[in-house]
């Protein structure tokens, strides 16, 4: 697959061999010419950690900050320059550890912006300590007797905060990330895609099922928006509701007709109710888990700006003067 | 009998904080301007919002010298204290000298409220204040007695009785009424009720004291020698917020200002936060890093990025200072100071946060430091802050301070056309194939300010060392030790915008003392009045810390004795030892209170006559 040529940067990319972040810089590179955006309308920020060396590698602006602070180094721009297309490239530990309070508060806020959120459960650039998202009870370098703090879900986190889109993406599962990707640069608002990704060095196979091509049918549920949540190599299986809690059913021929229908514009409660399904009871889900119509910080911004210089152009010798002035002669 | 005519008058009002003393304070200044005086004040205000009224950590106060000569400080001592309860004139007796006035309202003097404050004993009985000149005035009562058919409740009517001081000092002083009339009308233009309430207060404070023998004259100060012109009152918050604003109208650069709300910088957002339609963008961040590194985004952008702060907020702000220093983009960052360290006083000054402005990041990380030296001065500093942040590329950093930015002088109103235009490229000056991030202007050695939107040439910045030729990532040993040393000198080069040092009084003599900040007004009115005695003694204010005026060194030669008062341990004091390897003698104190004049001219006069010490603290 070539990716657009426009978009390449020349800088040589600096991945491990085998990293995940490659298929997703590819997916990127596949998308962003096909927005009808001038390249020089893009902007990728990042933070520190192996997932934000990649605006280097895309041939459009961008600007490689500090750890944690891509959001409001983002969030700035945006509301600063709203014609640009604003993209956050973080990770675990980047966007969820040191940029936690940012991230949450982007999300409430709703910034236009794209957030892509390369999850790998482990802290890659300082060489293999355990991540927000690292599983309980891993034996990492900085845990050599297993990690003792529970995980963090980005995906429950957001929608806390009310994020407008959730979605979950697989770095090897190129159709469907591509269909994200592409959902997530068309919302209005601040899109939060976490990205199952592979490091190959440190974390290698943490996302196994979900990334093993023969077999993963069996473990992701890819949500449709209008059909039915099913899943299985032999699409056997599906979500229903009992008692007020999810609850997977074997079938056989057409899905029976209780089956949850996915509806991304649907409750938040729906959506919440997604985010929190795991392996191994459930199946990870990937798709958009919620989309939803909401003014934007940006579009909000400009529409005070507007409103309040609608009168015409202020006096500033008005401002200068103040309320009360007196004269010395 | 005939008013009695006095230079200059020092007033202090003082109360819970839940009495209107700021209120009160602002429109005595308001009407003290109109009437042609020069002035300077301070408000002294707690931390606690509403501190338990009566007690003495709950007193709020505000300070106005009033005079008919050139005024630069707040005044030393008050000749007239206005005490609304027994626990303000617990905390402010100790500053008043003999013969001072005391107001007290008699109707808070209750056994109860004695007891808060920590008086055993009733002072107003006991001959406490012999020593002063009491006026008794039921306040609570008599401004109920006004009220008294209104339907009114009692915390209604007992929120008016600041009014009533006013209405009174307005006639002691002989200022007009009207500015107040008209700032109730404007005020409770829906509350026709308090409106009523108000003005009727006012106006029976005015009566009460025109009629009752306790006063027996009232004072007249001449109006002030001032330059002709328009002016207003503004404190230095206001002035920052203002000069911010002019900056940007000058530039051609829509202003986003991003903060955290923090004391004694707040003011600063919110007076921004009016100015929509002047196309000012105000951001109220999450936090402190989210505010500065927001201003960075914006000014990325293209952008006037600011962000305001006070010292524990500079301290969080610190990594995100180094990335703009690193990715060469303009930033300002104003930093409002207040006592630390950790959250210290909130609502009290200091200046102890030059060396962390200075020298508070990691890696060689130099900025450009500006110190307003007057509340009206907020407005220069936060406009040349600007202009040099955006022509050099580099953070710029203002260190005003509690002092300054609540503190307020009658300031010359300028008009927009009178300030001078901030040219400013955006242009690459060169066609995109041969586009180099990095390359530099010859002169000032900023790099260009290319901004995302330009097609042709993108490219990407951040935090990593670059190469100083191509702005790509660059891991080499020596190309870091040139880019450190670039670095560095572009800062250096902003000396040369520093205009030529005035020096206050003789060109040379027996003493100089160098200041900076909000200590200039009792520099420079001690420094007068030694000269006046004959001292031959000098004053330098700084308001350039780093790059330093590159006249200094020879200032400084001149003089055997170098004095530097500051609000801190001697930070200025040790710069200028390293800078120009001279012996220098500092002058603490580190009260949350700003000098006074009599301080600083006793300790020129110990110095004087040898007795300060290296260190003289």
């Amino acid at each position: 697959m070539a990716a657009e040529p426009g978009f390449k940067s020349r800088e040589g990319v600096r991945w491990c061999p085998g990293c995940g972040d490659y298929a997703i810089l590819s997916a990127v590179l596949r998308l962003l010419p096909t927005l009808g955006i001038p390249r020089e309308k893009f902007a990728f920020i990042s933070g520190i950690g192996c997932s934000s060396r990649f605006p280097y590698y895309v041939e459009t602006y961008g600007f490689h900050g500090i750890h944690g602070r891509a959001i409001p180094l983002a969030t700035g721009l945006k509301c600063a320059r709203p014609d640009l297309s604003v993209w956050v490239v973080t990770g675990d530990g980047d966007g969820l550890s040191i940029g936690g309070n940012h991230l949450l508060h982007a999300l409430r806020r709703n910034p236009d912006i794209k957030v892509l959120l390369f999850n790998n459960r482990i802290y890659g650039l300082t060489k293999g300590q355990y991540s927000p998202t690292s599983e309980l009870g891993k034996v990492t370098k900085s845990s050599p007797f297993g990690t003792i703090d529970r995980p963090l879900s980005p995906l429950s986190l957001a929608l806390a905060c009310d994020a407008t889109f959730a979605a979950r993406a697989v770095d090897n599962d190129g159709p469907g990330l591509n269909a994200i990707l592409r959902r997530a640069a068309e919302h209005r608002g601040t899109a939060l895609v976490e990205i199952l990704q592979n490091c190959v060095v440190f974390n290698d196979g943490a996302f196994a099922a979900e990334e093993d091509k023969t077999r993963r049918e069996d473990f992701l549920l890819r949500l449709e928006a209008g059909q039915p949540l099913v899943f299985g190599t032999a699409r056997d299986r599906g979500l229903r509701w009992k008692d007020g809690r999810p609850e997977v059913v074997r079938f056989s021929g057409e899905p029976p007709a209780d089956l949850i229908l996915h509806d991304d514009k649907s409750s938040w409660e729906y959506a919440a109710m997604l985010a929190r399904l795991a392996p191994p009871d459930f199946p990870t889900p990937v798709g958009i888990l919620r989309c939803a119509a909401v003014p934007t910080l940006d579009g909000l911004m400009d529409r005070q700006l507007a409103e309040a210089g609608a009168a015409g152009p202020a006096d500033f010798d008005r401002l200068l003067a103040g309320p009360l002035t007196w004269e010395v002669r | 009998m005939e008013p009695l005519e006095v230079s200059a008058v020092t007033i202090r009002v003082a109360g819970d904080s839940g009495d209107g003393i700021q209120l009160t304070g602002s429109q005595f200044t308001a009407s003290t301007g109109l009437a042609g005086n020069d002035l300077a004040t301070f408000p002294d205000y707690p931390a606690e919002i509403r501190a338990p009224a009566g007690t003495t950590y709950g007193v709020s106060g505000y300070q106005i010298q009033f005079s008919g000569l050139d005024v630069l400080t707040p005044g030393d001592d008050p000749d007239m204290l206005v005490a609304f309860n027994p626990a303000a004139l617990k905390v402010n007796l100790k500053d008043l000298r003999p013969g001072a006035a005391v107001l007290v309202n008699t109707d808070a003097f209750t056994d109860a409220n004695l007891k808060k404050a920590g008086w055993s004993a009733d002072p107003l009985k006991d001959g406490s204040l012999s020593s002063y000149r009491v006026l008794e005035v039921p306040v609570g009562m008599l401004t109920a007695n006004a009220l008294k058919d209104l339907a009114l409740s009692a915390p209604q009517a007992g929120r008016c009785k600041n009014f009533f001081v006013l209405g009174i000092l307005y006639w002691l002083y002989e200022r007009p009424l009207e500015p107040t009339l008209a700032f109730i009308r404007r005020t409770f233009a829906k509350k026709p009720l308090l409106l009523e309430a108000n003005t009727r207060v006012l106006q029976a404070g005015n009566a009460f004291a025109e009629t009752e023998e306790l006063f027996e004259r009232t004072y007249r100060v001449r109006k002030a020698p001032i330059a002709p012109g328009t002016y207003r009152n503004l404190t230095g918050n206001e002035a920052a917020a203002l000069g911010l604003a002019a900056a940007a109208e000058r530039s051609g650069h829509p202003l986003f200002y991003a903060s955290y709300p923090i004391t004694p910088a707040s003011e600063i957002l919110q007076a921004l936060a009016k100015m929509k339609p002047y196309g000012v963008r105000t951001f109220q961040a999450e936090d402190e890093i989210a505010a500065v590194v927001a201003a960075i985004g914006a000014s990325y952008g293209g952008h006037l990025g600011v962000t305001g702060t006070s010292g524990p907020g500079l301290a969080l702000k610190t990594e995100a200072v180094g990335l703009a220093v690193m990715a060469e983009l303009p930033l300002v960052v104003v930093d409002v100071q207040r006592g630390g360290p950790s959250t210290g006083l909130p609502t009290k000054t200091e200046q102890a946060d030059l060396l962390q402005a200075l020298f508070g990041r990691h890696g060689e990380s130099p900025v450009c430091v500006l110190a307003p030296a007057t509340p009206g001065e907020c407005f220069s500093s936060a406009f040349e802050a600007c202009a040099l942040a955006m022509k050099y590329r580099v953070p710029v950093l203002v260190l005003s301070d509690g002092y300054l930015g609540n503190g307020s002088e009658p300031w010359k109103v300028p008009k927009l056309a009178e300030l001078p235009k901030i040219d400013v490229s955006h242009e690459p000056g060169c066609p995109p194939e041969s586009f180099l991030p990095y390359r530099r202007d010859p002169e000032t050695l900023a790099r260009p300010w290319v901004v995302p939107g330009m097609p042709g040439f993108e490219h990407r910045i951040g935090g990593l060392e670059k190469d100083a030729a191509t702005g790509q990532v660059s891991y080499d040993a020596e190309n870091h030790e040139a880019m450190v040393h670039l670095r560095a000198e572009k800062v250096a080069r902003m000396a040369r915008e520093i205009p030529a040092t005035s020096v206050l009084g003789g060109p040379d003599g027996d003493l100089l003392v160098v200041g900076w900040g909000s200590t200039y007004g009792a520099i420079t009115t001690a420094v007068r009045a030694l000269r006046a005695e004959g001292k031959k003694v000098s004053a330098v204010h700084l308001r350039h810390l780093n790059p330093l005026p590159p006249d200094l060194p020879g200032i400084l030669k001149r003089f055997p004795k170098i004095l530097v008062p500051e609000m801190n341990l001697g930070q200025l004091s040790w710069l200028l030892r390293a800078h120009i390897l001279r012996p220098i003698e500092g002058f603490s104190k580190v009260q949350g209170r700003p000098f006074k004049v009599s301080e600083i001219r006793e300790r020129v006069l110990q110095s004087l006559a040898g007795e300060g010490g290296a260190d003289g603290r």
